[in-house]
């Protein structure tokens, strides 16, 4: 029983993760119909960015003042930062490709997510990162299950992000805007709609959720690597698949459901096949129910 | 927002030095944005010579090579040239070096491995990202009848191609119905599972340590043993393979394929068997995929699941779609040069995977058709 609840509590917290890089999916996905390869690659620039910027508050003194607001900082920085990485890519990579057949901007961005690998690679150097060890490494202990701080936070985070995101689509006049596009794309713009606007911020926001889910992910496991956004990609993309592709809150589901899936399978059944679940998932999710869990059936378009 | 093309000049600049500060430092964002904004005055002073009519020549230039290629690729100087390059290949192992030797042996095998994608992703329009799992079941299956039943190169032909294929069909069979991008990501997973499984199985496959020790074949009283061997083995493989592909291309089937690439409601409507067309191409580019594996484990005499990755998968797609989809000696072209691309970078060894990925976007914004696009294709990928 204790193993089954430890093994819930890590599943959720992977799953946090990947509900929130799965977000970044699921939007794109509702606009433009694509499948951004390069999601990955922006999730693990957040994760390198968090050690990068932690480092440099380190320098700058200002962890030793105060340790939260030095984590706060490094989250915002890492997520502007990727943010402006995801606004660059769709402008340079699919923005002119935004007419051309589906293979184009696909192909286009496997280009983009193999350039950003290799980019990290030369510049950070191809060995592990570690993150600075400097976030107490304590926990608290439920009827035998520990769940450390990091845990409690990359969930509190996660919903709170969350819940802005949902606040933003909902709301505001952009997220109706965003509505509207994913709706139709042309007749939005025909309706006074800037397009080009609309799908410049869901790449800001769907890079900000993926950096910070990249830095908490470096928190987390302290260790960072050049290729970690390939593998966390496609499974947070599978969670986007798995919640219904294009829909947002099937994504955060996705994502948790997933999450606790591998986290089962890992512990009970094949420790060895823990990355294999995530592709049998998806490509189970694809073959029964490709509308996903909470989507709708698309009729295909002749 | 920013109509002023000197400022904009500016302010791209200093966005993309900003970009790579974090990551690379204060010189390399430095020379960054130095290096962009010598760019876009290059761009710009380009763009006026191009309004002042300089650029009409070498637009004419690019015309006419464009119509002498097209002339050696579908014209009546086809057949002059075909058997210029296949002389050419013949005499290549008396002069060559070793080293030129193997490049253009393995270039061989990408071939077969890019016309059997081709088949698949080029002509009958699917999207296949796995398509490594077919080349790995033709490798492993080689590599373990010859290993532990001691069964020669030529008796495993036939059983890693019919294997391949039944996997092919297995895939292809419950995939049928998806559509372009999701099919694309059920392969992709599929690939992946494959990978992971050769990694694990240990009792079976060797687990990372892969398999080796695969004997080398024999013809007769002939054991292969130099690389010419090799090399004119692997040239046979091609060459048959260009022209079974080339009368499919040009068969009921082949046009069937086609019909389904560019419309495949209006294919069923005009009496095409789209379910079995579809499994088809999935068979034979799978069966295509096995032979190139084949292959490569007699040559190499060893196998590993880290030959089999996604990436390798994403090369072949580019070789493909580098050369231009569907067209038979664009995607030959297309496999040499990427092939032979990294190996030309070998001076920029850490740069090449980066100037790669750059060069898969710029391909798909500044020439989507490919290298030599077929006619055919022209219309959808936007040609002229």
């Amino acid at each position: 029983m204790e193993l089954f609840l430890q093994q819930i509590i890590n599943g959720i917290t992977v799953g946090a993760v990947y509900a929130l890089i799965a977000l970044g999916y699921t939007m794109v996905y509702g606009i433009l119909e694509l499948i951004n390869f390069a999601h990955g690659e922006i999730y693990m620039l957040g994760a390198y960015l968090g050690i990068i910027v932690l480092g440099f508050l380190t320098v700058t003194g200002l962890t030793a003042v105060s340790l939260p607001l030095a984590i706060f900082l490094t989250i915002i920085a890492a997520g502007v930062i990727c943010a402006a990485y995801g606004a660059t890519m769709e402008k340079v990579a699919y923005r002119p490709l935004r007419e051309a057949p589906r293979l184009a901007p696909l192909i286009s961005a496997m280009g983009v997510s193999i350039f950003l690998q290799n980019y990290v690679m030369l510049t950070q150097g191809a060995t592990d990162k570690v993150f600075p060890p400097i976030i107490p490494k304590k926990s608290v202990m439920f009827s035998g299950v520990e769940v450390t701080y990091i845990q409690i936070f990359i969930v509190i985070a996660s919903f709170v992000l969350m819940a802005g995101l949902h606040f933003f689509i909902m709301r505001t006049r952009m997220g109706r805007a965003m509505r509207a596009t994913a709706l139709d794309k042309k007749m939005a713009g025909l309706v006074g709609v800037n397009i080009d606007m609309v799908i410049s911020v869901t790449f800001v926001l769907g890079s900000f959720l993926a950096a910070v889910a990249g830095v908490m992910v470096a928190m987390y496991y302290g260790l960072v690597n050049f290729y970690i956004g390939y593998l966390a990609g496609m499974k947070a993309f599978t969670a986007a698949v798995l919640g219904g592709i294009g829909n947002v809150p099937g994504a955060m589901i996705g994502g948790f459901v997933l999450g606790i899936l591998e986290s089962l399978g890992a512990g009970y059944l094949w420790p060895e096949y823990k990355d294999a679940f995530a592709f049998i998932v998806l490509v189970l999710i694809l073959i029964i129910r490709p509308q996903g869990l909470l989507g709708e059936r698309t009729p295909d378009k002749v | 927002m920013f109509k002023n093309p000197y400022i904009k000049a500016v302010l791209i600049s200093v966005w993309f030095g900003l970009l790579v500060l974090p990551f690379a430092g204060i010189r390399t964002a430095l020379l960054l944005a130095g290096a962009v904004l010598a760019g876009s005055a290059v761009i710009a002073a380009f763009k006026a010579l191009g309004r002042a009519g300089l650029f009409t020549g070498v637009k004419r230039a690019e015309v006419l090579l464009g119509s002498t290629i097209e002339g050696f690729t579908h014209g009546p100087r086809k057949a002059v040239a075909l058997s210029v390059i296949l002389a050419l290949l013949l005499v290549l192992p008396f002069t060559a070096n070793r080293y030129t030797l193997d490049l253009a042996t393995q270039s061989g095998i990408y071939i077969v491995l890019a016309l059997g994608l081709n088949i698949v992703v080029g002509q009958t329009g699917l999207l296949v990202l796995g398509y490594v799992a077919f080349y790995a079941v033709g490798a492993y299956t080689y590599a373990l009848l010859s290993t532990h039943l001691g069964v020669s190169l030529w008796a495993s032909l036939p059983v890693a191609a019919i294997l391949a294929g039944i996997f092919g069909l297995l895939l292809g069979a419950p995939t049928l119905r998806l559509r372009g991008d999701y099919l694309a990501v059920v392969t992709l997973g599929f690939g992946e599972i494959t990978r992971i499984v050769l990694n694990n199985w240990d009792s079976l496959t060797g687990g990372p340590n892969g398999i080796s020790g695969v004997p080398r074949p024999s013809a007769g009283p002939l054991i292969f043993t130099s690389l010419e061997h090799y090399y004119f083995l692997v040239l046979a493989m091609a060459v048959v393979t260009v022209f079974v592909v080339q009368r499919l291309n040009n068969s009921r089937i082949g046009r069937a394929w086609i019909a389904i690439r560019e419309d495949e409601v209006a294919a069923e409507a005009m009496g095409v068997n789209t379910t079995m067309l579809k499994l088809l191409a999935f068979a034979l580019g799978a069966v295509l995929a096995g032979l190139a594996g084949v292959f490569y484990v007699a040559k190499m005499g060893f196998v590993s699941p880290e030959s089999f990755n996604f990436l390798e998968s994403v090369i072949i797609l580019c070789m493909v779609v580098l050369g231009g989809m569907g067209s038979i000696p664009g995607v030959v072209l297309g496999a040499v040069v990427l092939y032979l691309m990294p190996e030309a970078l070998r001076d920029f060894q850490q740069y090449r995977m980066l100037i790669f990925g750059a060069a898969m976007v710029m391909m798909m914004r500044f020439r989507p058709q490919g290298l030599i696009g077929t006619k055919r294709r022209g219309i959808e990928m936007g040609a002229e």
